[in-house]
């Protein structure tokens, strides 16, 4: 079956780790939805998080090919799991008239968006939650007229930290 | 200490003895070291692709890391295919590249090229060294990560600034910090117990082994355990040499040009038990008819290839040795039974044979058989890529692991010669035999001058069919004879459309191999009738430099069995009515 995948590959931190890790994805033929890489509390290890949509066995194959470069702690799979905490963010430009801007701000503040930039024609907004979230918020705005968005792509944490330093395949 | 000076020490500290390459501007700090170096044995090949070749064919026969030195840029680019060659044959292999000036990295400077990202996809690993006070650490951990686990290539990628700047306190590392880097050794023991029990349920148990065996030395556990259970195998090509060609439980290679009795057992057996080997497609046709009966355990020290290609029962990562011998501890002896009779019926029914008349041209099959009358039972054997070496791998009589090189996986056309020039470097002992087509010998040819200077005694057999045999051989089986661009005689005068031999056909054979061979100082000798055949190789093998006996041979011999691509292995072509 194909879906949604979130994948945290915890890595050292070595130049290029990013390509690295596009790059055998990529190889390979499979689709990153998003990929976002960026330093941790330990400066020796480096984080990154893709999203990738494939069938289970792809999704098992790519877990271990990641597993496989040499640079590699831990790759974990959570789209089953529970305990992780998955955030994404999102800064949108609207199109908006003066008679629905009180609609657009009433239904922001709903889903807790902030108005970065207030224009006559347009309004900057950001917001951040689970992607679920912005996903729906992205479908109530749509008629208000979008201009654009920019995603950040999803990144996630587990709940309680027990990920430890030197080991592969956990959980 | 200089950093070039860190290079030789490392390399020596790693009891590198060989180096082969080709220098260039940014690589002269090193090689002005190596100038004074005794102890490191630089063989200078006449093309970069070659060195890698030669170093691969070294770590190949000798089970050492092979190592490369070459320049930036274009010396950097010639790698590219011998690095994508040991990667897919799991050849442990350290390549050192030069790089231009860090300042200059990504400015298009001379001879500047993006080593790292050219290589990442082909190798194991790969590293730009950026700061000289990383470079020992480095070179300690590509060794170490060339040749453990499942060994591969890595690319070092060294700046020029970096070779000439110093170190103050420099000592070769003792450990490795790789924190997410351990292979799995053990197997579970679990799992291998699921496997013995499952050994003695099944009714027709199968080994399918390759490469893993070799690289791991397994090849006396792995015997241990035919003689404990009898249990039917079939090799691939990379395996090949780990069972004696002699072996009574010994089925042949499987797969496109497998032996039928291989294919037949493999498309019966209700427990296939796989060992270092990754499913190829030229070994399995389509996955969806491949060992449709069977529960398939699958042992391999690389857990991405499990379930990779085929579904998976039975599941084990770890070394091919420590396995095998856990596995031979745990199962049950087992005597011959039905199952093994009737593996050996279709041996013995369907052998792979050719017919070779006493007139008329010399077919290239009867060659290599009648190599094995004359061959040193110790010699190794190197191929090229093309029908020659699927007719090796059917007819030469292998005995031993690391004495037969080919590339399998990438099936690299120009392979042959220096692979054999390296395997003759790493044993000087030992009989080295090249046997190489027309075609691929071309594509490295310059290597012959190397072997002649270095007094290198390779004996090269060049089957001479004046074509792209193998693939001359697919348009004449499934593109109606449309023999386009496989013909190495064809000129201006020949027809727009050929569909093969006729009167016209231009009779002369160019290159001369004869008179390239003595060109270099190659003894050259040449074979076009069945009775000369012999007498060649006897006098070729007892030459006591290096030789290239030309066999001329039937040019439009086709490799039997054949399974087509794209078909089931059940369906054999045998070239027979
Ligand atoms: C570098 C490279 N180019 C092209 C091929 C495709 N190819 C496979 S076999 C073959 C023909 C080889 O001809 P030859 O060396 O004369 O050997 P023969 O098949 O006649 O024994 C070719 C062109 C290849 N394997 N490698």
């Amino acid at each position: 079956m194909v879906e949604k995948h979130t994948i945290i590959i915890t890595v050292t931190n070595s130049p290029g780790v990013l390509a690295r890790i596009s790059g055998l994805l990529f190889q390979r033929g499979y689709n990153i939805e998003s990929a976002i890489g960026a330093p941790t509390e330990d400066p020796d290890i480096y984080k990154v998080i893709l999203v990738v949509q494939e069938s289970d066995e792809h999704i098992e194959q790519i877990v271990k090919q990641l597993n496989k470069l040499i640079g590699t702690i831990r790759v974990v799979d959570i789209s089953h799991k529970d305990n992780y905490i998955v955030r994404e963010y999102i800064i949108l430009k609207l199109e908006v008239q003066q008679k629905n801007r009180t609609d657009l701000l009433e239904l922001a503040r709903h889903f807790n968006a902030h108005a970065i930039d207030i224009e006559t024609d347009h309004i900057i907004m950001e917001l951040s939650g689970n992607p679920r979230k912005i996903d729906r918020f992205i479908e109530l705005v749509r008629p208000f007229g979008i201009k654009e968005y920019v995603r950040s792509g999803e990144f996630a944490m587990s709940e309680y930290q027990k990920s430890k330093k030197g080991e592969k395949n956990g959980d | 200490m200089k950093g070039a000076e860190i290079v030789i020490d490392a390399l020596k500290k790693e009891g590198v003895n060989t180096v082969f390459g080709y220098p260039g501007g940014v690589m002269i700090p090193i090689f002005d070291v190596l100038y004074s170096t005794p102890e490191i044995r630089f063989l200078l090949t006449r093309h970069e692709q070659g060195a890698v070749h030669a170093a691969d064919g070294y770590a190949r026969s000798t089970g050492k890391v092979g190592v490369c030195m070459v320049t930036s840029g274009p010396g950097a680019t010639n790698t590219i295919t011998g690095i994508a060659t040991a990667k897919m044959d799991s050849i442990p292999l350290v390549i050192l590249s030069g790089q231009v000036h860090t300042n200059s990295i990504g400015t298009d400077a001379f001879q500047e090229t993006d080593m790292v990202g050219l290589t990442r996809s082909i190798c194991k690993h790969n590293y730009l060294i950026k700061d000289v006070n990383d470079l020992a650490k480095t070179i300690k951990e590509a060794f170490y990560i060339a040749r453990s686990g499942r060994p591969g290539p890595v690319s070092i990628d060294l700046p020029v600034n970096v070779l000439n700047s110093k170190v103050k306190n420099y000592v070769y590392p003792e450990n490795i910090h790789l924190p997410g880097y351990k292979p799995v050794i053990q197997g579970n023991p679990m799992q291998i117990e699921k496997l013995a029990r499952a050994i003695e349920r099944a009714k027709k148990p199968l080994l399918y082994t390759g490469g893993g065996i070799i690289s791991s030395g397994a090849t006396e556990v792995l015997h241990g355990l035919l003689d404990k259970t009898q249990i039917p195998i079939v090799v691939t090509l990379m395996g090949l040499g780990s069972i004696p060609y002699d072996h009574p439980c010994f089925l042949g290679m499987p797969g496109m040009h497998g032996t039928i009795a291989a294919n037949k057992a493999l498309t019966e057996c209700d427990l296939l038990i796989a060992v270092g080997v990754r499913f190829d497609d030229r070994v399995t046709g389509p996955l969806h008819t491949f060992a449709q009966q069977a529960t398939i355990a699958h042992i391999d020290i690389d857990a991405a290839e499990i379930g990779k290609n085929v579904k998976t029962h039975l599941p084990i990562v770890g070394d091919a040795a420590h396995v095998l011998t856990e596995l031979t501890e745990r199962v049950k002896p087992r005597l011959k039974d039905a199952w093994n009779d009737r593996t050996e019926y279709w041996k013995e029914k369907f052998p792979t044979r050719y017919e070779q008349k006493d007139q008329g041209t010399v077919i290239p099959q009867y060659v290599i058989d009648a190599l094995n009358q004359v061959i040193d039972p110790e010699a190794i054997v190197v191929t090229d890529v093309g029908q020659h070496q699927m007719w090796t791998a059917l007819y030469h009589h292998f005995r031993k692991p690391r004495h037969f090189l080919s590339s399998g996986g990438l099936g690299t056309m120009g392979f042959g010669l220096p692979a054999a020039m390296g395997a003759a470097l790493g044993n000087p002992d030992k009989q080295v035999v090249c046997i190489t087509g027309d075609g691929g010998l071309q594509m490295n040819i310059q290597e012959l001058a190397t072997c002649a200077i270095n007094r290198f005694p390779v004996k090269i057999i060049v089957i001479n069919n004046a074509y792209l045999g193998m693939v001359r051989q697919w348009q004449d089986l499934f593109w109606n004879k449309k023999y386009s661009q496989v013909c190495l005689k064809r000129g201006p005068d020949c027809p727009q459309e050929c569909r093969g031999l006729d009167e016209h056909c231009p009779p002369d054979y160019i290159p001369d191999f004869v008179k390239v061979a003595e060109a270099n100082s190659v003894k050259g000798l040449r074979a076009a009738k069945p009775g000369e055949v012999l007498p060649t190789l006897k006098k070729g093998l007892q030459h006591t430099g290096p030789v290239l006996m030309e066999f001329l041979v039937s040019r439009e011999e086709n490799v039997y069995p054949m399974v087509s691509a794209g078909k089931p292995l059940t369906d054999i072509l045998t070239g027979e009515e």
